[in-house]
């Protein structure tokens, strides 16, 4: 909650050693990765490469073969675990929202407080709720209305909202601006940018778009080759000599986003 | 920020008297509930806020922060706050400025009840007249096709026979033969006080030729066929897909209801048959075991008995049924909107629905059939 650079002694997350896999094949292998309080890590890497399974994997969703995951300082040996710790302490942007769909935004939003806080009165439950549906940048009546019924854009800060519910410390966001046009992406970025400056947020954030990765990254994770191949600021990272990493940073697209930075 | 220690959150009024008010401990979600309280307790004016002392603020404290500073109509300048805490405090206050005016009050409750009733009659009527419009787009596709054979989706066509029709013989058989054994042993108890067990036979056959062969079938398929209809077709529409059938200059009644239907217009026959095949055969174990009526009597007292008119009586009632099931299902299924709820909602529409036509039919047909003395 503050505008310090990052707290390079105070690791939110730390794995090491993880791997993972689906049957017989082997995503992660050996894999090492910390992140500090207070920074934005930009975990990028090809399709399939295993970003969202990492991100899986440290929610406690999908199951690892070997290796630690410590989450604020405890360790996380099974799934049940992980997700009594990360529903308290993280919030969570699922790529295409998750809205729940039968219902409204704000019961949305209500929904964690209503179970995690039970002593709250309705009416400040609901003011709750609604402060942080603004805070994403929707306006109040979008509260009362169906997931079905609002655009992409709006969808993503709905569920940002919804993430930010219990107050996380821990932000993970799974392919925020995926789908989205590019001014509305822009502005998504903006608003997570704001947040994270004025919440004090801590992020993980897994993505491609190389826009956000330029605008909102304080390090930036390299997956390739079952394992973290380089983490570091986005200047160390351009230099690295990988076949991938020069691709990804140093083609067409990468140089119109640096452009316009 | 490192200090994890928690703090008790305050609020005082400055005992030196200036009557500023004193923000103290932890501001967040965890104390929300107690901040409320206190906040509405302290008093309504108030010369300055001195909230440096608070240890740590959230967003939900800072909308509650927020409320005080509103509620007691403070400016920026009589708000102290420590720097850290400065920007989240900011921008809580931009973006959540219309909610501390209470809500309005809802409607009253016989308002709501009112509403519900209304909404439910409406819905009646307007999915009656869907009903109607939907069985006339089938049957215009389904004369178009009789025109175009080979326009019929036959691989889908038969894959849905199979699904709705052999899936389901099993079953069928088992609940029939059951059946046809207990209405049997009924027949068999009332009837020996007169001695005249021999009518069980005619009863059996009665039964389930006019009657339960097809309208056991029916009730199984209503349950196990229009549930599953809808449930495919509304997740199609769900997700998108019957628009892109459109879209694509496809016919979605061609391509998804008119394989259905053909298929449980021609396997709800079949299957009305089997199941009059095996009440008759569930009977025919109780006669033998239990009344001592051997086979062949029991097959000569079954011919003498039936006549076409019987049999005609049970078996025309079946396409009557499998289109009411059919079409029942697949329109509701169509009727589905985006959310998973939805599905379930439309899916029990569809089974109850057809269900009820299946049985009101059932009962017009039985009086329509025993006045024109068949």
């Amino acid at each position: 909650m503050n505008a310090l650079p990052p707290d390079q002694d105070e690791r939110v997350i730390r794995v090491s050693g993880l791997r993972t896999g689906y049957g017989h094949d082997i995503i992660h292998d050996n894999l090492d990765l910390d992140v500090y309080r207070g920074e934005i890590l930009t975990v990028v890497g090809g399709s399939g490469s295993g970003k969202s399974m990492l991100m899986r994997t440290i929610l406690g969703l999908s199951r690892m073969r070997a290796g630690s995951i410590e989450v604020f300082g405890q360790r996380i040996g099974n799934a049940d675990d992980a997700q009594q710790i990360m529903a308290r302490r993280a919030g969570v942007l699922f790529q295409d929202g998750a809205l729940f769909s039968s219902l409204t935004v704000l019961e949305n939003v209500e929904l964690p407080l209503k179970s995690h806080r039970p002593e709250l009165s309705v009416q400040l439950r609901h003011d709750l709720a609604r402060s942080k549906i603004q805070l994403s940048g929707l306006s109040a009546a979008t509260g009362s209305k169906l997931p079905s019924e609002l655009s992409g854009g709006m969808r993503k800060r709905a569920a940002l909202s919804r993430a930010l519910a219990l107050e996380p410390e821990l932000l993970f966001l799974d392919e925020p601006t995926a789908g989205l046009d590019p001014i509305g992406a822009a502005d998504f970025d903006q608003l997570l940018a704001t947040l994270q400056h004025a919440l004090g947020l801590t992020v993980f954030l897994v993505t491609h778009d190389l826009d956000s990765v330029y605008r909102l990254s304080d390090r930036i994770a390299v997956l390739a080759e079952k394992k973290v191949l380089a983490t570091g600021p986005l200047r160390e990272i351009e230099t690295i000599d990988h076949p991938w990493v020069r691709d990804y940073f140093h083609g067409p697209r990468a140089r119109a986003a640096r452009h316009e930075e | 920020m490192t200090d994890r220690s928690r703090h008790e959150p305050e609020l005082r009024l400055d005992p030196g008297g200036n009557g500023e008010l004193r923000a103290t401990g932890d501001w967040i979600l965890v104390n929300a509930e107690r901040l409320s309280r206190i906040i509405e307790d302290r008093p309504p004016s108030v010369a300055a806020l001195d909230a440096s002392g608070i240890s740590r603020l959230d967003a939900s404290g800072a909308l509650l922060l927020d409320r005080l500073v509103r509620q007691r109509s403070l400016q920026p300048d009589q708000l102290h706050l420590q720097p850290e805490w400065r920007d989240l405090f900011e921008t809580i206050h931009r973006n959540c400025d219309d909610l501390h005016q209470t809500a309005a009050p809802g409607e009253p409750q016989w308002k709501q009840v009112l509403d519900h009733v209304g909404r439910s009659m409406v819905e009646v009527v307007t999915s009656t007249a869907q009903l109607a419009g939907f069985l006339g787009i089938t049957v215009h596709r389904l004369i178009r096709l009789l025109r175009h054979p080979s326009r019929l989706k036959l691989t889908a066509t038969v894959y849905h026979m199979e699904q709705t029709g052999l899936n389901a013989a099993p079953l069928l058989i088992l609940l029939s033969t059951l059946v046809g054994a207990v209405v049997a042993f009924l027949g068999a108890t009332v009837l020996r006080d007169f001695g005249a067990e021999l009518f069980v036979i005619d009863l059996i056959t009665f039964a389930f030729v006019r009657e339960f062969g097809v309208l056991l079938t029916a009730i199984l398929l209503a349950g196990r066929t229009a549930s599953a209809f809808c449930a495919q077709i509304g997740m199609m529409k769900a997700r998108e897909e019957i628009d892109a059938i459109r879209a694509l200059g496809l016919d979605e009644i061609e391509l998804l209801v008119l394989p259905r239907l053909i298929a449980l217009l021609i396997m709800l026959p079949l299957l009305a048959f089997i199941a009059t095949l095996a009440g008759l055969f569930g009977g025919f174990s109780v006669a033998a075991l239990s009344l001592d009526i051997n086979m062949t009597l029991f097959i000569d007292r079954v011919e003498q008995t039936l006549t076409l008119e019987h049999y005609l009586v049970g078996m025309l009632k079946a396409p009557v049924f499998a289109a009411v099931i059919a079409l029942i299902g697949c329109l509701e299924g169509m009727r589905v909107t985006g959310t998973a709820q939805s599905v379930g909602e439309h899916t029990t529409i569809a089974v109850v629905r057809s269900l009820t036509m299946v049985i009101v039919v059932d009962a017009i047909a039985a009086i329509y059939f025993t006045e024109i003395g068949w």
